[in-house]
């Protein structure tokens, strides 16, 4: 019953702190004079802006909101990337020597994405230098970008122009990312995180043997982790590990932490539009979806294997951290799939068939809240699917927000559908066709496909967890999962843009009696069956193939 | 409303008595063999690559038909040939393009035997051409040209759409308006002034200036039209192709990754069966009747009478939000009666009753005969010669017409304030009693004229206007709709007010000019709205033009009928509100079909998986139990060929559409469409899987 309450308490945690949150990023996104922070704030950025020759002001062009996101992250990628392939001496106390590239590459990719898959051990691999100056540098820089681009989608549904990238990167960093992470930082200080430079600790054990035991700047990269739904871990056992998640408390706040962005992000939307109910009714799918998860893994992973159940009573056990248990380790991996952090505190691969499917099913909406900015323009990408499917039925060309949804916003929202099948299904299929040799399944049957399936749904979706038995430090693993990286975050951006762009040149009309309504329960309850449909149906075989063939088998 | 176009024959029938023959109408029992030829002749790749979606189903045919040939073409090693399952699913393939060429064809031949129809009407012709000098020379019909002038006589067929500009006649236009009561045409007249090439001239000659090139006349435009020769596709529905034709790939791609993914589970499916996975889960039933919905649209406005120039204009009627209506003639019986005399400053209603007589003498508009009629009803008799009077007529401007008589009286009768204004002039007084009256009769919703001779103000008469029967109600419905109307009339704010009010619009302009027209259609653009709107003077030719729908008159000038973007046929003004339900209805059907196609993906996949992957444990997810694996997915193929008739007679004729809000429609047509679309097909399959087991097929 406990871990019921306390998943319940986390998400209402979570619900009623959103708003306050949404305030502050409507204020932020939509440049309203909050003297308090100005003051401060302000004259910094203005001298930030001007030195590198930025007015600031608005995009009159996808391409001028795109050139600088792609710019400034190949830049910031490039710096990452030589890091990586360097690993100079400086704050490097164990002299690790650079990344083999395209394991270089691939980490340097997956964390410019957002999504920091991690087919390293980084406690074994990378240098404070390279924890700091890649990995915690790439974090900041990939979430303020995600939330640069969801706030100028935003902006363009709500029928503002879409902004200027190098003013919402900077904002996103000096109002939101930056100040929160501290903050949440000195939380999990308090709470026994490490937060130095020293190096590794030698001790040793109680049966004599001597261990060396990982520490570094973890506090603070332990909150951005979480905060930008990044999920890279510090150490390879990530959020399991006591270092990274030390109690109770930090185990729920650390997922309070990681829904806190991209609910507030959606609130923020609605005062955008200046239509609260409508946000409010999106905010309740994307809760409704996550409870509905959340339900069936804490479910699942209570009840256990039903083949073991007469030797072993608990729940599933295999791969949790025993001071979670299998209830609040299975609402973790829903959250954390569900909101594209990818951050575990037990193994996913050892988890019930049933989480599995949860956790695939949320990589492939990728709107049960989603990824840091992106998550939401998704949503609102589905939502604008809906109305055109739909609100042909009540007689008129569909509206959504007060704008004709016609061929345009239908192709850009389209080719966000597309994106999935081909960075997902494609090379999962190369894969599994690959043989042995290649592919590094560990697993024969259902739950091989599932790790294949989940290794790109992870990549593509920007998530970054994985059914980590995969032997995935391959160079055949790395590219391939770079291209998937790469794919599901660029190209959806500049489609989202797209969208957003067009959409907002289009004449904002008035509603009538005759117009749909798209703030309504009825239209809400539309667009979550139009998700499911149209997010989920492509992928039902291999769902079939994957976690459902394995869990008909456990069953039966 | 539902005449279909009668046909009045070039040439009489002639010969003995027993082998005269009539045309028949359009032949209906001829459609469903053409169609048939149609769906056949259909089939040809070049044609099927315009349809993504049906062309992906054609391309599996292909490989299903090859297969059945040799079952070993992709796979050498395959187990035992299977044959006869192999031919099975490709019939079912192949029934499913056919009938979904079917669907088509009979949309497009119901246009076609209405073009054939009007084709007949277009035999060559002579014509009586006019030179320059006044000669008249005869030339084939197909040489005039654009600005020609000709002459036509009793008898003769108008060889083309033309102006008149001398004459007087009467024409039948029951060719295009199955209306068979002559129209009289003569010169100079706004409305009577055209005259269109194919109709028959009754009596009298008229000379005409051509006015359309061959073939570009407005019977060829008609023809084209309901053809579909000229049929694009309307943005919505590209919007729609595109949307299915990305659908069609993704699905596409889950399919051709899975005999890897299989693979892995040494369960590799057959290629048939893939194909017929893929088949059932692209939307091939939106696909397959996607254009006979958008034609039969087309043809549902023909029905009506209604000719549009293209499909984008009848969708376009479905977003309309505003209509601007003229009262006369839509919203009020065209003709205002005189009801009453009302007499002021100590004349008696004899006295009034007279000079309206001989205000009105020389007016010819059913107003002015009423009045003429009211007034000898009344003992009036005219007080002066007719023949040494001239008449006044009515203009825009002066608002008043009436009578001069040699010694110098001046009957006038006309708008109340004009009158004033006339009186002022002559240096008479206005007896206030004038105002009391004017008020009186606009209150009950009438149209007021003074009358007065010369200096002196004898009193008001009461037209009365006749709101039509029903017109309440259907405003009642547009506004649940939420569409809204403005009246236009050049009426005074009193009168127009109270019929306003009377109708049930929801905004009026009174004593509105035609500048008003165009201006509160764009004030109602700039708001972003959609605007549709009736006309036939060549004053309205900008309107038509500036409005998002508009519907001219047929009985209306050449212009009018070029800047509009419909016309119809009957010339009733009222019918607009149909076109409107007719453009609805048209986006309705297409939505609820797309929700249906695509809500039927559901069940297809619990037929189809279990079957497919009968060897890795998915026996659970076949929750429809059907009898086995081939069996299975065969009756999801014949399903999902068989929804296609099925629901040809709903694309044909369109949802019907319930004059409700956006809420109660969305509701529901997705219980009838989504929820109906996600159960029919677990009942269907079950059902078809019962009768193949049955009848041993498999």
């Amino acid at each position: 019953m406990l871990p019921w309450l306390l998943a319940a308490l986390t998400l209402a945690a979570a619900a009623l702190t959103a708003p306050a949150l949404g305030s502050h990023l409507y204020d932020v996104f939509d440049d309203r004079p909050n003297p308090a922070w100005d003051r401060w704030i302000t004259p910094f950025e203005t001298t930030l802006l001007r030195w590198i020759g930025e007015t600031g002001r608005s995009a009159e062009s996808v391409a001028s909101y795109l050139q600088p996101l792609l710019l400034s992250n190949l830049l910031c990628g490039a710096v990452a990337l030589a890091l990586l392939l360097a690993q100079p001496g400086w704050l490097n106390t164990r002299g690790f020597t650079g990344l083999r590239w395209d394991l270089a590459l691939h980490t340097t990719i997956s964390f410019l994405t957002n999504t920091d898959q991690q087919h390293l051990i980084p406690e074994q691999s990378l240098g404070n230098l390279a924890q700091l100056g890649a990995m915690q540098f790439l974090m900041f820089v990939s979430a303020a970008s995600g939330l640069a681009v969801g706030f100028a989608v935003i902006r363009g549904f709500s029928g503002r122009p879409i902004g200027n990238f190098y003013r919402d990167l900077l904002r996103s960093l000096t109002r939101v990312l930056i100040p929160a992470s501290v903050l949440l930082a000195l939380f999990f200080l308090v709470s026994g995180v490490p937060m130095t430079l020293a190096p590794p600790l030698q001790i040793t054990t109680l049966e004599g043997a001597s261990q060396w035991l990982p520490r570094g700047p973890i506090a603070l990269f332990e909150a951005i982790k979480q905060l930008g739904e990044n999920g890279g871990g510090f150490l390879s056992a990530n959020s399991a590990h006591p270092y990274e998640n030390p109690t109770l408390l930090t185990n729920l706040v650390s997922t309070w932490a990681m829904l806190i962005i991209p609910a507030a992000t959606l609130d923020a939307f609605g005062r955008f539009i200046g239509n609260r109910r409508q946000s409010n009714q999106l905010l309740a799918l994307v809760f409704g979806l996550l409870l509905l998860g959340v339900t069936v893994a804490m479910a699942a992973e209570q009840a256990g294997n039903p083949l073991l159940t007469s030797w072993v009573s608990g729940g599933n056990l295999q791969g949790k951290e025993l001071r979670f248990g299998p209830a609040l380790t299975g609402f973790w991996s829903v959250v954390t799939t569900g909101t594209m952090t990818g951050a575990v505190n037990g193994s996913i691969d050892a988890a019930m068939p049933l989480t599995i499917l949860t956790a695939l099913f949320n990589l492939f909406l990728q709107v049960v809240f989603g990824g840091q900015g992106t998550g939401a323009a998704y949503l609102l990408v589905f939502a604008l699917l809906a109305v055109f499917l739909t609100g042909l039925m009540v007689g008129r060309t569909p509206e959504f927000l007060g704008r004709k949804v016609e061929k345009a916003q239908v192709v850009w929202a389209s080719l966000i559908l597309l994106i999935h099948p081909l960075f997902v299904l494609i090379p999962a299929a190369l894969t599994l066709a690959a043989g042995a040799g290649v592919n590094g399944i560990t697993n024969p049957g259902s739950h091989g496909i599932s790790q294949v399936v989940y290794e790109y749904a992870s990549a593509a979706a920007n998530n970054g967890s994985g059914l980590e038995g995969l032997i995935d430090g391959t160079r055949w693993w790395n590219l391939t999962t770079s291209l998937s990286l790469l794919g599901g975050r660029y190209l959806p951006i500049a489609a989202l843009l797209a969208l957003a762009e067009g959409f907002r040149r289009k004449p904002a009309l008035e509603p009538s009696p005759g117009t749909l309504r798209t703030d309504t329960a009825l239209f809400t309850g539309v667009t979550a069956v139009v998700l499911v449909i149209l997010g989920a149906l492509t992928f039902f075989p291999v769902l079939a193939l994957g976690p459902i063939a394995e869990a008909l088998t456990l069953a039966s | 409303m539902t005449t279909t176009t009668r046909v009045m024959f070039p040439r009489m029938p002639r010969g003995p008595r027993q082998e005269r023959r009539y045309l028949e109408r359009p032949r209906q029992q001829g459609l469903v063999q053409r169609a048939v030829v149609e769906s056949f002749r259909k089939l040809d790749p070049r044609q099927a690559v315009a349809n993504p979606v049906m062309f992906v189903v054609w391309c599996g045919t292909a490989l299903c038909l090859l297969l059945t040939v040799e079952p070993r073409l992709l796979d050498a090693q395959a187990g035992a040939p299977e044959r006869g399952f192999n031919a099975l699913i490709s019939l079912t393939l192949l029934a499913t393009l056919l009938f979904a060429n079917f669907a088509e064809a009979l949309a497009e031949g119901r246009g076609k035997a209405q073009a054939d129809a009007l084709r007949r009407t277009q035999a060559r012709t002579q014509a009586r051409r006019q030179g320059a000098d006044g000669s008249i020379e005869l030339v084939d019909s197909s040489d005039l040209r654009r600005g020609d002038l000709v002459l036509i006589q009793a008898g003769d067929v108008i060889p083309a759409d033309g102006e008149v500009i001398a004459g007087v006649a009467s024409v039948d236009e029951s060719a295009i308006t199955g209306e068979s009561a002559p129209v009289l045409k003569e010169a100079g007249s706004d409305v009577a002034g055209s005259v269109t090439g194919g109709t028959r001239i009754l009596s009298d000659q008229l000379t005409l200036r051509i006015t359309a090139d061959p073939g570009k006349g407005f019977i060829d435009r008609m023809i084209a039209l309901v053809e579909g020769a000229e049929r694009s596709k309307t943005p919505n529905e590209i919007a729609l192709t595109v949307l299915l034709a990305v659908l069609t790939q993704v699905f596409l791609i889950a399919v051709a990754t899975l005999p890897p993914v299989a693979g892995f589970l040494q369960d590799a499916p057959s290629v048939v069966t893939l194909v017929a996975l893929l088949v059932a889960l692209i939307p091939t039933t939106i696909g397959g009747l996607l254009s006979a919905i958008g034609i039969a649209g087309m043809d549902r406005v023909a029905q009506f009478n209604v000719i549009a120039t293209s499909g984008r204009a009848v969708e376009a009627c479905g977003d309309v939000n505003t209509l601007v209506l003229d009262k006369t003639g839509t919203i009020t019986l065209g003709n205002r009666l005189a009801e009453e005399f009302l007499p002021v400053g100590g004349h008696s209603v004899a006295e009034l009753a007279e000079v309206a007589l001989g205000a009105s003498c020389f007016d010819q508009t059913p107003e002015g005969r009423s009045i003429v009629r009211l007034a000898e009803k009344l003992g009036a008799v005219l007080p002066f010669a007719a023949e040494s009077a001239s008449g006044i007529d009515f203009s825009a401007r002066t608002r008043m017409s009436g009578s001069d008589i040699p010694d110098g009286s001046e009957f006038r009768k006309g708008a109340v304030d004009a009158i004033k204004g006339f009186v002022r002039s002559r240096g008479g007084e206005v007896p206030e009693a004038l105002d009391q009256c004017f008020e009186r009769v606009s209150r009950l919703g009438g149209t007021p004229l003074a009358v007065c001779r010369g200096a002196d103000v004898f009193g008001v008469i009461y037209l009365k206007d006749i709101i039509k029967p029903g017109i309440r109600e259907r405003f009642e419905q547009l506004r649940r709709m939420g569409i809204r109307t403005v009246m236009l009339t050049g009426d005074n704010p009193i009168t127009a007010g109270v019929i306003a009010r009377e109708a049930g619009v929801d905004d009026f302009i009174a004593e509105a000019t035609p500048e008003d027209k165009i201006a509160v259609i764009q004030q109602e653009q700039k708001l972003g709205k959609l605007v549709a709107m009736t006309g036939d003077g060549s004053n309205d030719a900008p309107a038509l033009a500036q409005a998002n729908v508009g519907v001219a008159m047929n009985s209306g000038t050449q212009a009018a009928k070029e800047a509009a973007n419909m016309v119809d046929l009957d010339s009733d003004p009222t019918k607009l509100i149909d076109i409107v339900t007719i453009g609805k209805q048209l986006l309705i059907t297409r939505g609820a079909l797309t929700t249906f196609s695509i809500a039927n993906d559901i069940a297809k996949y619990f037929a189809i998986l279990p079957a497919l992957f009968a060897g890795v444990g998915l026996e659970a997810l076949n929750v429809m139990k059907l009898a086995s694996p081939q069996s299975a997915i065969l009756s999801a193929m014949v399903f999902n060929a068989l929804i296609i008739p099925a629901l040809v007679p709903l694309a044909l004729k369109g949802v019907k559409f319930r004059p409700l809000s956006a809420e109660q429609l969305l509701r529901r047509n997705l219980l009838v469409y989504g929820a109906g679309g996600v159960v029919a097909p677990f009942l269907g399959i079950k059902l078809i899987d019962l009768a193949i087991g049955a009848l041993r097929l498999i």
